[in-house]
């Protein structure tokens, strides 16, 4: 069996985080594999958490009725899938999918949201990482909004 | 003595060999001199102006092999009444060409670096001479790593030739779309977002880079904060270009003309330009 406290320590999200925090949160993880094709997690569902992509793409789509499913961002190895469990009402705010076949650390999202409770350290260290995560979406989705190849007039 | 013969000004007939549609607004014209064998020898990244007769003149980068001057290559987008006249040319039509012009990748330079090629959108065909260039002096450069981002999957360019490209061993490439729609299943992002993984050593690494201009900024961006010098940052700038030799002024850049100096620069000559607003 592999070692999931290994798994975690080495992904880019958790890269130099005390371990005794990786200790506690290998407590939160599980490994899980996805064919191409496969939905992680739906749109408008509870979310449950998050995934650290070892292995693979996940794509982030939206469902626009009339043109059907758009992707709007894929998650390759070493990037992270679903932030939505964070807040409430941690619901889905995509639909995740496999666009190959794909290996993750799923985190338990109210485990995780306990362990930060119980030391605010992990939580404040926690948040931080995810405040990375999202600047970057952020930021890439900006630059996705400028529509910067489309013909200027 | 017939000065004419050299003259910047003078464009020399070219006749349409082929026109052929690469998305629903690019096309790429196939071009051989109307008279002689005399191609136009270039260097990857320059430019020539291409002169659709009764219509008008505009400057477009080559794309073609530079170690085949004989078949000069042009890709190009239909945006204004010239580059529309162009793209309704048909096979032997004449059009007239000067050039070329302008500055070139610094591929001398590059040799024994890795070389990280970054493209958005119709940046693409300024930056194909450089890798047909590298890919036929293979063994005088290390990793050589193309990132391309396009709109749409309908609309990156030269699809063929790219999925030879990333067949080959000795050519990482990654391919990304702003808009994943239909069955689309590779990267889905802006072409930044490919950088943090790119297998680069920064220590030893030249980038080109070739866009519109904020996208050559935000990867810019990127490319610092994988520590790469801005002296080893090489990019592409577009402007208002005329005469292609630096008389006219209408490219002018602060203390520069891109027909003449650019249009590749290095990122730390012109960085402080592109701070400037009014420019």
């Amino acid at each position: 069996m592999e070692n999931i406290e290994k798994l975690i320590a080495e992904h880019a999200f958790f890269k130099g985080l005390d371990p005794k925090y990786l200790k506690l949160l290998a407590k939160c993880a599980t490994i899980e594999q996805f064919d191409a094709e496969d939905v992680i997690y739906r749109e408008g569902k509870p979310a449950k958490g998050f995934y650290l992509v070892l292995q693979g793409r996940i794509g982030k789509e939206v469902n626009v009725p009339h043109r059907g499913p758009i992707t709007v961002q894929t998650i390759e190895e070493g990037g992270v899938a679903g932030w939505c469990w964070l807040v409430p009402p941690h619901n889905n705010c995509f639909t995740a999918r496999a666009y190959e076949k794909t290996k993750t650390v799923a985190m338990d999202g109210e485990c995780v949201r306990e362990k930060c409770l119980e030391d605010q350290q992990l939580g404040y260290e926690f948040y931080k990482r995810f405040t990375n995560v999202i600047i970057a979406q952020l930021q890439a989705t900006k630059l996705q909004l400028m529509d910067i190849y489309a013909v200027q007039s | 003595m017939n000065t004419r013969v050299n003259d910047p000004m003078l464009p020399r007939s070219f006749r349409v060999q082929r026109v052929r549609r690469e998305t629903y607004d690019t096309f790429s014209l196939e071009l051989k001199p109307a008279r002689g064998n005399g191609g136009i020898k270039f260097s990857p990244g320059q430019f020539n102006m291409l002169y659709v007769f009764g219509t008008g003149e505009v400057p477009i980068s080559i794309s073609g092999d530079p170690l085949n001057p004989q078949k000069l290559i042009h890709t190009t987008r239909m945006v204004g009444p010239v580059t529309q006249a162009m793209g309704r040319l048909k096979k032997d039509d004449i059009i007239g060409v000067r050039g070329p012009f302008g500055s070139h990748w610094p591929i001398e330079l590059a040799e024994g670096k890795d070389v990280v090629i970054v493209a958005g959108g119709i940046g693409l065909p300024p930056l194909r001479p450089a890798i047909y260039y590298l890919l036929k002096n293979r063994d005088k450069y290390n990793k050589v790593i193309l990132l391309y981002g396009a709109r749409t999957k309908d609309e990156i360019l030269y699809p063929r030739e790219l999925e030879q490209w990333r067949s080959r061993f000795d050519l990482d490439v990654h391919v990304t779309v702003d808009r994943g729609t239909g069955d689309w299943r590779g990267n889905v992002g802006v072409v930044t977002t490919l950088i943090p993984k790119a297998p680069f050593d920064h220590t030893n690494t030249i980038a080109f880079v070739c866009g519109p201009e904020v996208m050559f900024r935000f990867t810019v961006i990127e490319l610092l904060k994988r520590a790469l010098p801005h002296d080893c940052i090489y990019v592409s700038m577009e402007r208002n270009m005329k005469c292609g030799v630096g008389l006219c002024g209408h490219c002018q850049f602060g203390t520069t003309f891109i027909c003449k100096d650019g249009p590749v620069f290095r990122f730390d000559h012109i960085k402080d330009l592109l701070e400037k607003q009014e420019i």
